[in-house]
């Protein structure tokens, strides 16, 4: 089990690294998503992974700890307190800014403007 | 009494939300009158929290009755009340500032701003990480809406960077929190400075992967090198109350550093004590040094001053790279000074961009200011203050630091690069002074705003702060002397905090 969950934590990292790592808000956005997935899950596994064990004291036989299960829930709320706040932010820079990269620039277009500027030099 | 300590989170926290309801929240004058008397009531709250911190040493508020270990815990000791008197003062004046018209750009300034504080505040009092954490989130998500506050393009694309970065160093936070959790099996700070000493070797290389992971998220909030691009940018495009508010936002980094690294990861950390100092070494220098770089390169003032929050931040951790008891206190009398006029000049560099029209706060000729005696003195002050020219506060602040420096090695390192710094300060402030002040040729034919009455009252509180700094520089150094003392001691900032079972 432990090599499933870690292998799953790990891929989400790995995704949400690259997809942090991309140009344009939306995939940027999906990437903090993928990352705060799987945080939540790192966290939950900071406790320890057990089976039918629960958190109340009394229930089962050998008990979870219920400390990282309530930080989880912490992590989740900000998490998507966050992400409301990063999509609504990369709407508005899609507004304001008229493209969806980063940079607020166009690679293309930076290349094309420069170009144009080398000929306005030339004439 | 008891309950003071709280106080600097909670009240912030119900003002914030009963400015959001009918009565107040459409009537500009009384948000603004509710504001400034919030903030002028927490500065008095947290000075009467510093006596009574002398007088009884650390206060412990636990929330809930839970003991220690388990509950959330509130800790108020000399450092972290000294800092949230700062940014009671701080807030104080930005908000004045911001009454002269700033706040009406937007909705919602006056309850952003103090949630604002409420995070800052917490950050600074929490005493375990998880609650570092949660503050840290509540600060930044009102950073978040404070630095687009009233908009424009600028704004919105130094917003995306920034709350896409700290979004990053969140998720790292919480990977840090998450692999400290699972080996020390605590987060109460206390705590995990008691469990990390009994660390079995065989797990002190994950606590130190978590502890590194934690110097990474401080490091984006203090502007460490690698990770102080978004800053100058970010800074100089905020309104000039907020850009300087943000100044004690690098702070709070610089606090979160000393905190755990001095406490948890410090002296009595067992294998792990000081294992960061090796990381923080080149990174600080080489922070002072970008920082000197971008101060020579600024086009305009805010620019500049962004600039010189970089090398303060870099000051700050050389200090924290030498993790002596001097070099702790050395950097807490320099935080209070330059959170002051880093302010103080994000402040005047909006004030001088109004006078001076189309070319704003850049570094060219153009028409003369409107106020030029006023303001070029509070320029001057400031301006020496910052490079740490004596009898000015930068000066005591900077040979604090320089004389904590106590090895041969170190000062060769230490000594240059904070003294060429200030020499590049000097040229920098030299430049940007000929060209605002003295290269301005006389012509009065413009009329142009004088500077609002609230605006220089908000100025002068900060101007003056640099000699009163300076009169008051002996109970002041005796003050941080005796914090940096109470934090390297564990017989302070460790046990007391904790019930006697559980050492």
């Amino acid at each position: 089990m432990e090599g499933i969950y870690a292998f799953c934590v790990g891929m989400l990292t790995a995704c949400g690294i690259f997809l942090t790592l991309r140009g344009r808000t939306f995939s940027v956005v999906l990437g903090l998503t993928m990352l705060s997935y799987s945080v939540n899950l790192f966290l939950f596994a900071s406790g320890r992974l057990s089976i039918d064990s629960a958190v109340i004291l009394g229930e089962s036989e050998v008990y979870a700890d219920p400390l990282p299960q309530a930080l989880v829930l912490t992590a989740i709320v900000i998490g998507f307190a966050m992400t409301a706040f990063v999509v609504i932010l990369a709407m508005r820079a899609r507004a304001d800014l008229g493209n969806d990269h980063v940079d607020g620039k166009d690679p293309n277009e930076i290349a094309a403007s420069m170009a144009l500027n080398k000929k306005g030099e030339m004439n | 009494m008891q309950h003071w300590t709280i106080l600097p989170i909670l009240l912030p926290l119900f003002v914030a939300s009963a400015m959001l309801l009918p009565p107040l929240s459409s009537r500009i004058q009384w948000l603004r009158i509710a504001s400034i008397s919030t903030l002028a009531i927490l500065t008095i709250i947290a000075s009467i929290q510093i006596f009574t911190v002398i007088d009884e040493g650390t206060q412990l508020y636990i929330l809930g009755g839970w003991s220690p270990p388990f509950g959330i815990v509130l800790v108020a000791d000399k450092m972290s009340s000294l800092l949230v008197l700062l940014t009671s003062f701080l807030a104080l004046c930005c908000m004045i500032y911001a009454c002269a018209g700033h706040d009406k750009g937007g909705e919602f300034f006056h309850p952003l701003f103090l949630f604002q504080i409420m995070g800052i505040n917490g950050a600074f009092l929490t005493g375990d990480l998880f609650n570092l954490f949660v503050f840290f989130e509540v600060l930044l998500i009102a950073s978040y809406a404070l630095l687009i506050h009233s908009g424009g393009k600028n704004k919105t694309q130094a917003a995306v960077h920034y709350v896409v970065l700290n979004l990053l160093g969140s998720s790292l936070f919480l990977f840090g929190l998450g692999i400290l959790y699972g080996t020390l099996g605590t987060l109460n700070i206390a705590d995990m400075a008691v469990q990390v000493s009994q660390l079995p070797e065989s797990e002190t290389i994950i606590a130190k992967i978590g502890a590194l992971l934690l110097l990474i998220v401080f490091g984006l909030k203090s502007a460490m090198l690698p990770l102080q691009f978004w800053l100058s940018r970010t800074y100089s495009s905020a309104s000039a109350p907020v850009a300087a508010l943000f100044a004690i936002m690098t702070k709070v980094g610089i606090y979160s550093i000393f905190r755990v690294f001095t406490v948890i990861f410090g002296d009595n950390a067992g294998e792990l004590a000081n294992f960061t100092a090796d990381w923080l070494w080149p990174l600080a220098l080489l922070t002072i040094s970008i920082g000197s770089l971008g101060v020579l390169a600024s086009p305009t003032l805010k620019v500049l001053t962004s600039n010189l929050v970089v090398i303060s931040a870099g000051t700050l951790l050389v200090a924290a790279a030498l993790h002596s008891e001097l070099a702790i206190a050395g950097a807490l009398y320099y935080i209070i000074h330059s959170t002051l006029v880093t302010a103080g000049l994000f402040l005047l560099a909006d004030v001088i961009a109004k006078q001076r029209g189309q070319a704003e706060d850049r570094l060219v000729n153009s028409r003369a200011l409107s106020q030029p005696r006023l303001i070029g003195f509070g320029f001057a002050i400031l301006a020496l203050t910052i490079i740490g020219m004596p009898p000015f506060s930068g000066f005591i602040g900077k040979v604090m630091v320089l004389n904590s420096a106590e090895t041969m090695a170190t000062r060769l390192w230490v000594w240059p690069v904070i003294l060429f710094s200030s020499l590049i300060a000097l040229i920098a402030f030299s430049r940007a002074s000929s060209k605002l002040f003295w290269k301005a040729p006389n012509n009065k034919n413009a009329a142009v705003e004088k500077a609002h009455p609230y605006e220089i009252t908000a100025i002068a509180l900060l101007v003056f702060g640099a000699p009163l700094l300076v009169l008051f520089g002996g109970p002041m150094t005796e003050y941080v002397i005796q914090a940096a003392a109470d934090l390297h001691n564990m017989e302070v900032s460790v046990y007391p905090l904790l019930p006697e079972e559980s050492l």
